[in-house]
Parts: structure tokens; C-alpha cells; sequence
């Protein structure tokens, strides 16, 4: 599998983010961009999401699921959770299961995997920021998508959360599966930067 | 299928509990519809001529009410990134988002509707016409006023701009719904004749609606 993008250019509100940007990750591989406040991290990773659209060049993958365009076989990690705050975490988890995943994925083994399981029936109102955290990446887990997109996963977590990510990050890679993270702190994984933006 | 299950599920849940928006358009139903009569006076002839257009409006702005959060709520959480991302195509998305929406917050007012037929002196079959006319029309104002709710996401705060959209577009439904109750109850119209165009637009309006909204939401990402 091959992710890769070419010449690509980015335009919000009017003003250019980026232009000619070339980027290639393969499976089994992690992909970190970096770059100062505003460089366009966030946007390159909604742009390979689908919910920016290319003012020019060309998002391909080979050797993913042919026909289908690559936001249906990515997951986003983005800075907000998706979770509502008046369903419990069982329920959160087991609606983005039931709506991005026909499988019946395991919840019970998706939630103990983050750590939450004994706050799986406590509405989601109730949880810190790095549990609301713990909870969106549980998601990444009950419905396998071979392409990751993650935005400041590691924002939020503690130390031990920052652990249990890591390990799920190169479970996720040995499956042959494929990340491209924006992050300002080391991933404690193996990567390939990607400098986006002017160096300041 | 599964996908479309889960949001209306979804859906009806967080607006069934502490919060959500059910409860909120019957109470606000009821307290449109209870200051009436001391608006109007004791008249009860008065009211009665008055009741099926009184319990309309209730109806259309307490529907109006609730829907401006169908998807400013879904945007602000992140929720609506991961809808648009996921295989279902968002025009079904946004035709159970709306199914949902009626479910929970249309089918009460319908419910409550005999109830407060009292207050304005409707008896049992007047009740039961305009309880009719809902039926049919308030898909309609579901379904339209979506179109208005997936705009309200592209522009911030987009509360009242939702009222000044979505209100000209319920004028036809207001007329047939009205009418439609008014033939049954009064005549000289028969019923079937407005009820029929009534039932038109809601159709109308179940297709025409999720394509809207789905187009205006895509137009509004970023």
C-alpha cells in the first residue's frame, strides 16, 4: 500500500497555506508532519481526509480497496472528540462502531484496550480530557482502517496513556497499516518527517 | 442500514435525555398555544375559528425551535467530520438525521395536540383533523427546515438566520396545513382537496430536502 500526494496546493479564506507540496508514505510506515503554528499540518491531513478540497495536484492510493476514495479507508483523529456528552462511553463507542464499521467489532475489548473500562457505562460528560482522548482512539481500534490520520494524538494524554498509544501505534504499523500524524513532540515511533512550511 | 439505524438511534437518545431537545418543543408547544386564549379573550367561538391555525404555529415554531442543533451540534464536536468521511452517503445521513429529528421532536407536538384542542374549545373531530393535518405536514417542515439548519453550520451562530430562512419556506405548508383542518372542521372545501396538496409537499419536501442539506454541508466544510 502507497499513500501519496503531488504537487499539492492549499487555499483557505483566500490565502495560500501551501503550494507544490509532494508527500509518500508507504504501509507499515508513519508519516510525521512538521512545522511551526499555521504551516498547514492540520489542513495537508484534511486534505488527504477528503473535508478540505485540492486547489491543485493529486491524492493517490495504491493498493488500498480499489474503487473507493481514500477518506472511506482513513480514519481522523482530529482535535475534537466526535463524542456527545449526554451517551455514555459504551454508547459513544458503539454508535461510531455501528455507523463507520458493518462488522461487529468487540466494544468491551476496544474500551479495556484505552484504559476506560471501568468507565464504560459513565456518560461521556464526565471525562477528562485525556479520557475523552482514550475514548476517540478506542475508536481507531473496533473499526480497522488501514490509513490513520492523526492530529496532536498525543495531546492530552499522560504518561502512561502516551505508553498505551504507542504500542497500539506499531500494532497498528506491523498490520502493514499506515500513519501520517501532525505533531510538535516526538511520537515514540519510528517516523519519517515531513518539514511543512518555512523553517523559523 | 446499519449505519443510517445507528443515527436515528443515536439521535432519539441524546434527545430523549437531560438536555436534549424533545422535551423543550412540547413544553414550548404548550406555552404558545396556553397564552393564546388570554390573548385573545374568552371568546370560544372566536377560539374555536382560531384553533387549528393557533395550534399550527405552535407547532411550525416549536419545530423550529429544536432544529437549528440537527447539525451545528454534530459540527461543533467534530462528529460531522467523521460523517462526511464515512461510506454512507451523506444525503441518507442527513434524511435519518431528519427522520430522527421528527421522531423525537414532531411526533410529541402531534400527541399533545388533542390536549391543548381543549383549551381552544376543539371538540374530539377537530382535534383529531388538525392531529391529521400535522401528521401529514409537519415532515414537511422537518425536512425543509433542514436545508436551513445545514446552512446555519457554514455561518457561525446561524440561530436566527435558520427563522429567516426556514419561515418563508413553511408558508405553503401553514396554508394547506390550515385549510386542510379548517375544510374538515367547517367546510365548505371538501377536506381531501388541501389535505391531498398537504401531503404533495411533504413528498416533496422528504426528497428534496436531504440532496439541500447534504449539498449545503459539503459546500460548508473547512
Amino acid at each position: 500500500m502507497r499513500l501519496s500526494g503531488r504537487d499539492l496546493r492549499c487555499v483557505r479564506g483566500g490565502r495560500e497555506v501551501f503550494a507544490g507540496l509532494d508527500f509518500e508514505a508507504g504501509g507499515g510506515e508513519a508519516l510525521a508532519l512538521v512545522g511551526h503554528n499555521g504551516a498547514g499540518k492540520t489542513s495537508l491531513l484534511r486534505l488527504i481526509a477528503g473535508l478540505l478540497t485540492l486547489e491543485a495536484g493529486s491524492i493517490t492510493l495504491d493498493g488500498g480497496e480499489p474503487d473507493t476514495p481514500v477518506a472511506e479507508q482513513a480514519h481522523y483523529l482530529g482535535h475534537r472528540d466526535a463524542l456527545k456528552p449526554s451517551l455514555t462511553v459504551a454508547e459513544n463507542l458503539g454508535f461510531w462502531r455501528d455507523f463507520l464499521g458493518d462488522e461487529r467489532a468487540d466494544l468491551d475489548a476496544g474500551i479495556r484496550a484505552v484504559g476506560l473500562a471501568h468507565a464504560a457505562e459513565l456518560p461521556a460528560a464526565y471525562l477528562s480530557a485525556g479520557q475523552r482522548r482514550r475514548l476517540s482512539i478506542a475508536r481507531l481500534l473496533v473499526v480497522r482502517r488501514p490509513i490513520w490520520l492523526l492530529d496532536e494524538p498525543t495531546s492530552a494524554l499522560d504518561v502512561k496513556g502516551q505508553e498505551l498509544f504507542v504500542g497500539l501505534m506499531l500494532d497498528h504499523l506491523a498490520r502493514g497499516g499506515l500513519i501520517v500524524a501532525a505533531t510538535h513532540t516526538p511520537l515514540g515511533i519510528p517516523v519519517r518527517e515531513l518539514r511543512i512550511g518555512a523553517v523559523q | 442500514m446499519t449505519a443510517l439505524g445507528a443515527i436515528v438511534r443515536r439521535d432519539i437518545k441524546i434527545a430523549l435525555r437531560v438536555g436534549g431537545g424533545a422535551l423543550i418543543g412540547v413544553l414550548f408547544f404548550l406555552t404558545v398555544v396556553v397564552l393564546m386564549p388570554f390573548a385573545v379573550g374568552p371568546d370560544l367561538a372566536l377560539l374555536k375559528r382560531l384553533g387549528p391555525a393557533i395550534l399550527w404555529l405552535g407547532a411550525l415554531l416549536a419545530s423550529l425551535l429544536t432544529l437549528d442543533r440537527l447539525f451545528t451540534a454534530d459540527a461543533e464536536d467534530g462528529s460531522l467530520d467523521l460523517i462526511v468521511m464515512s461510506r454512507t452517503p451523506l444525503e441518507l445521513t442527513c434524511a435519518a438525521k431528519a427522520l430522527a429529528h421528527w421522531l423525537a421532536a414532531g411526533l410529541p407536538l402531534i400527541v399533545a395536540t388533542p390536549v391543548l384542542g381543549l383549551l381552544l374549545n376543539l371538540d374530539g373531530s377537530a382535534s383529531l383533523a388538525v392531529m391529521a393535518t400535522l401528521l401529514a405536514g409537519t415532515p414537511a417542515l422537518t425536512f425543509t427546515g433542514m436545508i436551513g439548519a445545514a446552512l446555519a453550520v457554514t455561518l457561525r451562530r446561524g440561530g436566527l438566520l435558520l427563522a429567516v430562512l426556514v419561515l418563508p419556506l413553511s408558508i405553503p405548508v401553514l396554508i394547506f396545513g390550515v385549510s386542510a383542518s379548517q375544510a374538515a372542521i367547517v367546510g365548505p372545501v371538501p377536506f381531501g382537496t388541501p389535505f391531498t396538496i398537504l401531503c404533495a409537499i411533504s413528498l416533496f419536501s422528504l426528497v428534496l430536502g436531504p440532496f439541500a442539506a447534504a449539498a449545503s454541508l459539503r459546500q460548508g466544510l473547512d
